[in-house]
């Protein structure tokens, strides 16, 4: 179940383990029989660590999810609730325990474990309710960082954007001492936050776990498509099975035709995908050639990789139909054509028409905010004028009380005015590259193939920050929002690693808040560069696009009831 | 990617714009296509297994196996003696997983965690801390506040940093000092602030909050958190007082602007609303009958407000609230936007003389001119989505400027007229020769053709 964490440079597998002996020792402490009661945000992200079998082997013999009312009758001696430290869940559990019938035997007992951590206001909050003194244990479990593949790391936490900054800053300057042993691993840590290049996840992503992201959403890795491409066909039976849920598949490392094609340009899909047909197919064929009982049984040990193989390759041949329907579209063509432009630099200064067009017809709000956002951040804010008439055509076509929406995106610096009366973007733009104009999808020799042009700037740091170093950019990195520092830390001569002549350096990634896919993969592919010099391990706050970013950025509206 | 609320364009708008894709020489999807061929015939080639695909079992339902979220499902309302029965399919289930060859890997990243665990014992350490600095120094804060002076400075820095993060310091100055006092302090303490506005947002609170913002002088955020409030008021009246009342806060003045429009907005709404109730359910009106309403027209966006006036109102004076022309003034409505809204909606109720109407100008001469803010193309696109008759179509189709564009909706929509036209005005006798075969046998578009092609004054450049 972990094989896609061991993967990558550096174990995670370990960081998995370690998951699940705190899991465990938590479990084990409420003695005898439980039931869960579980936060449904948190069921996703369990699921990287443990599954149902390690529960059930610390006596957890059922699980519900949150929600007011009365607790199920279930005859356990321990009742545990797994969640956030939200108010709106303690309102929920206190509702659950002031109706547990006290009167029952045998009575159970209540914890709680709070992901990631205790939370005195929630705390308060159950007190003032007075149900603080049912619980028996109350305790935090730190999945903070949870191990998604065997390079990337993700907290999944929505609201970690500056939290973590902070942390990881006071981290850093108030424990000097401790710091060595915290990652003696990795050779440089590199904290990138998202406002150093809001830029990146606004452009629609190319690679093909990027699109299947943009379009589908993957969640914790899975991620949830359409059932008809996937109906298995059946001879004779027509359509009448039809399922109607979505199917749900899961997307890591450990699935080999995944790992091999997630990161290419969705150009280059193809090519790979009927070549690996070509190969299965003629594995198959084999069969007709094996004669003696050694190669039939050779034939026969090697099926079910073979079956794995083939069930794989039309997953993901299904997928890929479904994201090229998406985009040979004409929407598609003329949304990513308008992103192209303002990348590069063109027309970013007067007010779109496409954009202006998509408004009229009432295209979906984020796609228009996308648009717009982007068009800011490459022009360094907006003219007066033309963000007047902006905000003005979405708050008449799509409602007067996005004016909060529209707060929002100017305080996060995605659409806001051109206060220093010039765009700093081109100089940005030419200076590190971010624009390349002969871009090889199908064989890349840059990082700007995952946007088929558009070289991510947080890679492009990194990429400086290894080769030649960040002092040949000092111009432009002051250009960019927030304040920047290296610090060399002194590992004792203990601690200190001997690198192998041509081994590589390991770099730590950290993006504070939040990370594409598509970086993930210009990232794998600076690893994966010949004489590159260094590997990346990513860790982030949590794995954005788009769309989910803006969305995170909304205001929650409430519609108006009828 | 999905819609906003739904609201009457929603209703009546019958498709969203469609692409039309051109049969093209892919190489991609036919490659696609040969690859999906290559794997169905696989599976006639091997034995079928395919109703048991081992290594992922996944019920119908998409969760797999043994996964948390499957066993929410399973166990919630099962007894415990069915969860054994499950056992051992769960044990199949996770011995099938093949066994995927494992990299040996360098480094452990158990020092990572171990090192990792000590991040949260910063917290333990405060604990400590500020266990015994709150008991300690709580009798000293029930003096008078003269003496809050010396409590604060005995903290350094570091300390109260820690402190306010815990978050028992913060909610116990906020019950025990006066605001004033709390606030300023808290001015120069940026974490600690951040704390408790977030804190004051996540327990309503709200005046509390608000006046923590005057304070600071954030103003145009007090005004937006106000505002906000509005969307809690379900009753219409109640929130067009409200909005009223909005129109003074410290906006921004473009702000301030579209607050008050939202106002005006609203009360014009409540006011069509009332009246037009009032008509549908008097059955005189025949527009109201012939197309009764789907929803209310409160809340609604002024787009949408526009197009159902358009729709409904579209004859009255501008005199009326609820005339197109009244709206359009009082809102300051750009023309693209006017005549794009006023065309859909005349579009829908098929009032072709309207649309007429709507791109023609007159000039000062007294010579009409057809003239759109928005391009020919798009015309014809959403009067083609409304079905308008080939006549209809045909007379927009001509006036697009693009040629290529021209031909390829009038191709498209079989606008005869406009092809033959065009062809002939660029000399293309091939082309219009190969046309002929789409026209139908002795119509007047086939004896046009011809009698075009027998024009000797042309000259014709193939």
């Amino acid at each position: 179940m972990a094989a896609h964490l061991s993967s990558g440079r550096v174990n995670l597998t370990a960081l998995r383990e370690a998951g699940r002996r705190e899991l465990r020792q938590f479990l084990d402490k409420c003695a005898g029989s439980k039931a869960i009661v579980w936060d449904e945000y948190l069921t996703g992200p369990f699921g990287l660590i443990a599954q149902y079998s390690l529960l059930k082997e610390h006596e957890v013999e059922k699980m519900v999810t949150l929600k007011p009312g009365r607790l199920p009758q279930a005859d356990v001696k321990n009742v545990i609730f797994f969640v956030r430290p939200k108010l709106e869940l303690m309102d929920i559990i206190t509702d659950n325990v002031l109706r547990e019938d006290r009167g029952r035997s045998p009575q159970r007992d209540f914890h709680i474990l709070f992901v990631p951590r205790r939370s005195l206001l929630c705390e308060q909050w159950l007190k003032e309710q007075g149900v603080l003194g049912s619980f028996i244990h109350r305790e935090q479990y730190s999945l903070d960082l949870i191990p998604v593949d065997g390079d990337l790391l993700s907290m999944e936490s929505e609201s970690a954007f500056k939290h973590v900054a902070n942390m990881m800053i006071r981290m850093k300057r108030e424990f000097p001492g401790s710091q060595n042993s915290i990652f003696p691993v990795f050779d440089t840590l590199l904290l990138l936050d998202r406002n150093v290049d809001l830029l990146t996840p606004l452009a629609t992503q190319l690679t093909y776990e990027g699109l299947i992201d943009e379009i589908y959403g993957i969640q914790n890795t899975y991620v949830k498509l359409p059932p008809e491409k996937f109906a298995p066909k059946k001879q004779g039976e027509g359509g009448k099975d039809l399922p109607t849920e979505p199917k749900k598949l899961q997307l890591n490392s450990a699935e080999e035709l995944y790992a091999e094609i997630r990161d290419k340009n969705f150009n280059a899909v193809g090519s790979v995908l009927s070549k690996k047909a070509k190969i299965i197919s003629a594995a198959f064929e084999e069969r007709h050639h094996a004669k003696t009982v050694g190669e039939i049984k050779q034939f026969v040990s090697q099926l079910p990789h073979m079956q794995a193989a083939r069930s794989s390759l039309a997953n993901h041949t299904s997928i890929a139909e479904l994201i090229k329907d998406i985009t040979t579209s004409e929407d598609f063509f003329d949304n990513l054509t308008v992103e192209q432009e303002f990348m590069s630099g063109i027309d970013t200064d007067k007010a779109n028409n496409y954009i202006e067009d998509c408004i009229a017809q009432k295209h979906p709000l984020i796609k228009i905010l996308r648009l717009v956002c982007l068009q800011s951040v490459c022009n360094s804010g907006l003219k007066q004028k033309v963000l007047d008439h902006y905000k003005r055509e979405i708050l008449q076509t799509y409602g007067y009380e996005h004016i909060l929406t529209l707060n929002n995106l100017e305080k996060a610096g995605l659409l806001k005015l051109q206060t220093s009366g010039r765009n700093n973007y081109p100089t940005i733009r030419k200076t590190l590259r971010l624009w390349m104009d002969d871009v090889n999808e199908q064989n890349p020799n840059d990082i700007s193939y995952v946007y088929s042009g558009y070289a991510p700037l947080s890679v492009r740091l990194a990429q400086l920050l290894a080769r030649p170093g960040w002092r040949s950019i000092e111009e432009v990195l002051k250009m960019l929002p927030g304040p920047h520092f290296e610090e060399r830390q002194q590992l004792p001569t203990g601690l200190q690693k001997k690198r192998q002549h041509g081994e590589n350096r390991v770099t730590l990634v950290f993006f504070l808040g939040g990370v594409t896919y598509a970086e993930i993969a210009a990232l794998r592919f600076l690893s994966q560069m010949e004489d590159g010099g260094t590997e990346y391990v990513i860790a982030t706050t949590k794995l954005i696009n788009g769309t989910s970013w803006i969305k995170s950025l909304m205001e929650k509206l409430e519609p108006a009831p009828f | 990617m999905s819609r906003a609320r739904a609201d009457e364009e929603e209703y009546w708008h019958s498709s969203k714009f469609r692409a039309f894709t051109f049969d093209d020489e892919d190489d991609e999807l036919s490659q696609l296509k040969e690859s999906k061929r290559a794997v169905n015939s696989l599976r006639d080639i091997v034995d079928d297994d395919d109703d048991d695909d081992d290594l992922e079992r996944v019920s119908w339902s998409g969760e797999p196996v043994g996964s948390i979220s499957w066993s929410i499902k399973e166990t919630a309302s099962s007894s415990t003696s069915s969860l054994e029965g499950q056992d051992s399919s769960l044990q199949k289930g996770s011995s099938s997983y093949a066994a995927f060859p494992k990299q040996v890997s360098s480094y452990s990243l158990s020092s990572l965690f171990k090192g990792r665990n000590r991040l949260p014992s910063f917290q333990s350490l405060s604990n400590a801390l500020s266990d015994t600095g709150v008991k300690n120094y709580a009798p000293e804060l029930r003096r008078p506040k003269a003496e809050y002076k010396d409590y604060s400075s005995d903290w350094s820095p570091k300390d109260t940093v820690k402190r306010m993060q815990r978050g028992k310091v913060l909610i116990f100055l906020k019950r025990t000092l006066r605001r004033e006092i709390l606030f300023r302090e808290l001015e120069v303490r940026q974490v600690a602030l951040c704390h408790l506005i977030h804190f004051l947002k996540e327990t309503g609170e709200q005046k509390l909050l608000l006046d923590l913002l005057r304070f600071l002088d954030r103003t145009e955020e007090v005004a937006l958190s106000q505002y906000r409030e509005h969307l809690n008021i379900q009753d219409v009246e109640k929130r067009r007082e409200f909005l009223k009342g909005c129109i003074g806060l410290p906006f921004s003045a473009e702000d301030t602007s579209h607050i008050q429009d939202h106002y005006t907005l609203l009360e014009r709404q409540i006011i069509i609303e009332a009246n037009d109730r009032h008509l549908e359910t008097a059955g005189q009106s025949e527009i109201f009958r012939k197309y009764p309403r789907k929803a209310s027209i409160l809340n609604m966006p002024l787009v949408t407000t526009l197009f159902y006036s358009c729709f409904y109102h579209y004859t009255e004076a501008e005199g009326t609230f609820s005339s197109p022309t009244n709206l359009k003034k009082t809102f300051k409505i750009p023309d693209k936007q006017y005549v794009l809204t006023a065309l859909a909606a005349r579009a829908k109720l098929r009032a072709w003389d309207d649309v007429d109407a709507l791109l023609t100008t007159k000039n000062w001469l007294g010579y009409t001119k057809k003239k759109a803010p928005i391009g020919f193309h798009r015309v014809v696109e959403i009067l083609q989505r409304n079905n308008a008759p080939v006549q209809v179509l045909q007379e927009y189709v001509r006036l697009v400027e693009d040629v290529e564009t021209r031909l390829n909706l009038a191709t498209k929509y079989k606008c005869h007229d406009v092809v033959i036209e065009t062809y002939r005005d660029l000399k293309d006798r091939i082309q219009l020769t190969a046309y002929k075969c789409k026209v139908e046998r002795g119509s007047a578009e086939e004896q046009n053709i011809n009698s075009i092609l027998n024009n000797t004054q042309i000259r014709w450049k193939n």
